[in-house]
């Protein structure tokens, strides 16, 4: 318990600096949401109410603006996402497949971690990479083009051990 | 400068196919043979063909490597570095090369906006200074008042790229007109289009040149900041865009008294947190302002109202980055492209089942034929094409026997194509109307905003409709409620989201009416594509 707190306290303490650091203005919300995502993983209702509370705006707006867009979640995500993209030009070459595979390896429902809280899989729209269709990024930046079903198990291997 | 010159393509898809790795390779392969000293070793942006492999190109000797393997960075290395003896297995050959090498392009491809793509380090402010840039905004400031910049770009006919066609000289003369302590320079880059990458691989290959534009157009309507909204995933634009908007403060064309010319103008980068909706102009302004992206009522419009209820002039990346060249070059030069109604080139991104998929600059006026057949070196595998939805999602879904109309910003009025944001997606027969319609719908389903009713009850329920005939239980009316659904939502839409999923719905159910018709009171999808009984996973969050 002790130890928890202590990491909450550090993460907190995190997230003011960097509201400090940007001199946050209500303006600023956005860019505050993405850097408290960023730092405790996803928006816990005490996330949201420090915010509110840093920014000086209602806590109701905060959460107006987490609800709505797609990048912030109110629950903890898998420590490595999995993104299908399912836009036209990836659905055209079978990216749904790619996604269902995805959700049956894993044994999970999109969206939700799996049990031991490795994995989340998650649909998303048109990444920019449509001339490699269909296409999967894991994680950030980890781009993997031409999918087809078959190569799920590889990639879901190569992230198994993966911390975060 | 050293005697060998080796380009890299590195973008966001040749990235997929290693072109990192092949760098780093590449690099540590000339220091084991001792030739660092003899070859340089620069990363461009995109060259323009992906499904070959990574383009690698080594000069003075212009010859085109299509490299899959870090085996075959080797042999480029061992043999044509060290050896002088060309890896003809490796070669790309000349006709395949249409599309990549500025000075063999065919007749047809003129590249404005990609000039600079693929030929400099976007990373280097001097090397895109070597290829007059800046020259522009030093043009601007020094030799024309900010109504001639104005004029200009009028006279130009230059038309928004984001996809609705509006003429940019009227928008910047708007916001010039309207009185403000405080004005804005927005630049639209929230590419969210399914499809779409341009504004991605411009951000990416050329970031000063939208820089440059962006501070004229201060000059010319009088705003003194900037912003430029991207969308959070495109991190390889943001890093660009950021180093660049570093040097350009360091070389002084940013910040306070640009070149000494007494203009001031500040420019500064915002993310965009996922929501397609956002990339509405006043739906971006109000993310910008830090609140729910959710689109404004229309009028007041931007140039009068805009971010932070003062004037602001938006654009799209690609309608930014034709600025510079048009200020250098002037209004005519520029006119000489294109249509008359539609000057210019346009961007296109093809993909789908085109053998050659990426990007092309060609003038407004192409067909659809070009495009996908000498563009995009037709279908793969020989087959034969089916539908092909142009403009993105927003856009339309057209057939075989629309393939020669023109495309500029009428032919949607005239002919019923889109040029939207310059998606040509090629589908074989292998498709199905009725999946692709189910896709669609869900999309705009899913990035309604909710803020008004006949948008989300109709994406809704077009969405019901589609689901139930993609498992065989189409009724024969559900077409006319399609029908009712697209034309109420278009009609009572608060926004251009709801206003325009008219497009794609009727479009597809027009033009590929036997195909529902096919699915209903059919055992199976006439196309082997829709299963039939298959329980359909909900997609929920999109990023
Ligand atoms: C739902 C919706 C999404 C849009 N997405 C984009 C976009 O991603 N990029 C863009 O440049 N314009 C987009 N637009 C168009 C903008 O509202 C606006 O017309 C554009 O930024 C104006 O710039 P332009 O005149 O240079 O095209 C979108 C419009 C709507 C209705
Ligand atoms: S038309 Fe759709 S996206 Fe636009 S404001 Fe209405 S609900 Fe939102
Ligand atoms: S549609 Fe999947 S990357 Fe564009």
């Amino acid at each position: 318990m002790q130890d928890v707190c202590t990491t909450g306290e550090r993460l907190f303490k995190e997230l003011d600096e960097y509201i400090k650091s940007i001199n946050a203005t209500p303006d600023k919300l956005i860019s505050v949401l993405q850097k408290a995502q960023e730092i405790f993983g996803y928006l816990s209702p005490q996330v949201q109410q420090y915010i509110a509370d840093a920014l000086n705006i209602p806590a109701s707006q905060v959460y107006g603006v987490v609800t709505f867009y797609n990048f912030f979640s109110t629950t903890p995500k898998g420590k490595v996402q999995i993104k299908v993209c399912l836009g036209t030009a990836c659905y055209v070459k079978g990216a749904d497949r790619v996604f269902e595979r995805f959700l049956e390896e894993l044994g999970v429902e999109p969206e939700k971690p799996t049990k031991d809280g490795q994995f989340s899989v998650h649909a998303v729209r048109c990444l920019g990479a449509c001339s490699m269709a269909p296409v999967v990024l894991v994680g950030e930046k980890d781009f993997y083009g031409r999918m087809k079903p078959d190569m799920v198990p590889r990639i879901i291997a190569k992230y198994r051990e993966v911390k975060s | 400068m050293k005697p060998i010159l080796v380009l890299v393509s590195v973008d966001s898809n040749s990235v997929l196919l290693g072109a990192k790795q092949f760098v780093n390779y590449l690099r540590e392969a000339l220091e084991k043979y001792n030739l660092k000293d003899s070859v340089d070793v620069l990363e461009t942006g995109s060259m323009g063909v992906y499904t070959q492999g990574v383009v690698m190109a080594v000069f003075p000797d212009d010859v085109y490597y299509s490299v899959r393997s870090v085996a075959d960075v080797e042999k480029i290395v061992s043999e044509h570095l060290l050896k002088g003896r060309p890896v003809l297995s490796l070669e790309i050959p000349r006709e395949r090369l249409k599309l990549v090498v500025e000075k063999e392009k065919v007749t047809e491809e003129v590249r404005i906006v990609l000039r600079n793509i693929g030929v400099i380090d976007p990373r280097s402010i001097d090397q895109y200074i070597a290829r007059d840039g800046y020259f522009a905004l030093h043009k601007a400031l020094f030799e024309m008042k900010p109504e001639q910049v104005i004029e200009t770009i009028k006279e130009s006919g230059l038309r928004g790229r984001g996809g609705a066609g509006f003429p940019t000289g009227l928008k910047w003369q708007f916001t010039a007109k309207a009185q403000a302590d405080q004005k804005y320079v927005v630049c639209n880059a929230d590419e969210g289009e399914p499809g779409t990458f341009k504004d991605r691989l411009i951000m990416e290959g050329d970031p000063h040149s939208v820089i440059e534009a962006m501070i004229i157009c201060g000059y010319a309507v009088g705003a003194t900041k900037g912003y430029i909204y991207i969308r959070g995933e495109y991190y390889g634009s943001v890093e660009n865009i950021q180093k660049a908007i570093k040097d350009a403060y360091d070389y002084g064309f940013l910040g306070e008294n640009i070149l000494g010319s007494g203009f001031s103008f500040d420019l500064t980068v915002r993310l965009g947190a996922g929501a397609y909706v956002c990339g509405e102009e006043t739906a971006l302004l109000e993310s910008i302002e830090g609140k729910s992206g959710r689109p404004r009522l229309k009028p007041p419009y931007p140039p009068t109202n805009g971010l932070f209820g003062k004037p602001t002039v938006i654009n799209n990346v690609e309608t930014f980055a034709n600025v510079p060249q048009i200020i250098l070059n002037g209004a005519n030069w520029f006119k000489q492209f294109g249509t008359q109604g539609s000057p210019g080139t346009k961007v296109f991104s093809l993909v789908g089942n085109v053998v050659r998929r990426g990007i092309v600059e060609v003038p407004m006026g192409v067909t659809v034929r070009e495009l996908i057949y000498k563009f995009g070196g037709g279908l793969v595998g020989g087959k034969q094409l089916y539908m092909v939805q142009t403009g993105g999602t927003a856009g339309t879904f057209i057939g075989v026997d629309k393939l020669d109309v023109p495309l500029h910003y009428e032919s949607f009025r005239d002919h019923g194509v889109s040029i939207g944001s310059g998606v040509i997606l090629a589908m074989d027969e292998d498709v199905c109307p009725v999946d692709v319609a189910l896709n669609t719908m869900e999309f705009f389903e899913h990035e309604s905003c909710g803020k008004c009713t006949p948008c989300r009850e109709g994406t809704r329920l077009a969405v019901e409709i589609l689901r139930r005939m993609s498992r065989g239980q189409g009724k024969r009316e559900d077409l006319d409620t399609l029908r009712q659904i697209a034309i109420t939502t278009q009609e009572a839409s608060l926004c251009g989201l709801g206003q325009s999923i008219n497009v794609p719905l009727l479009s597809i159910l027009d033009n590929f009416r036997e195909e529902f018709l096919a699915h209903i009171g059919a055992t199976a999808c006439p196309r082997g594509v829709c299963r039939f009984e298959k329980p359909v996973t909900k997609v929920k969050t999109r990023v």
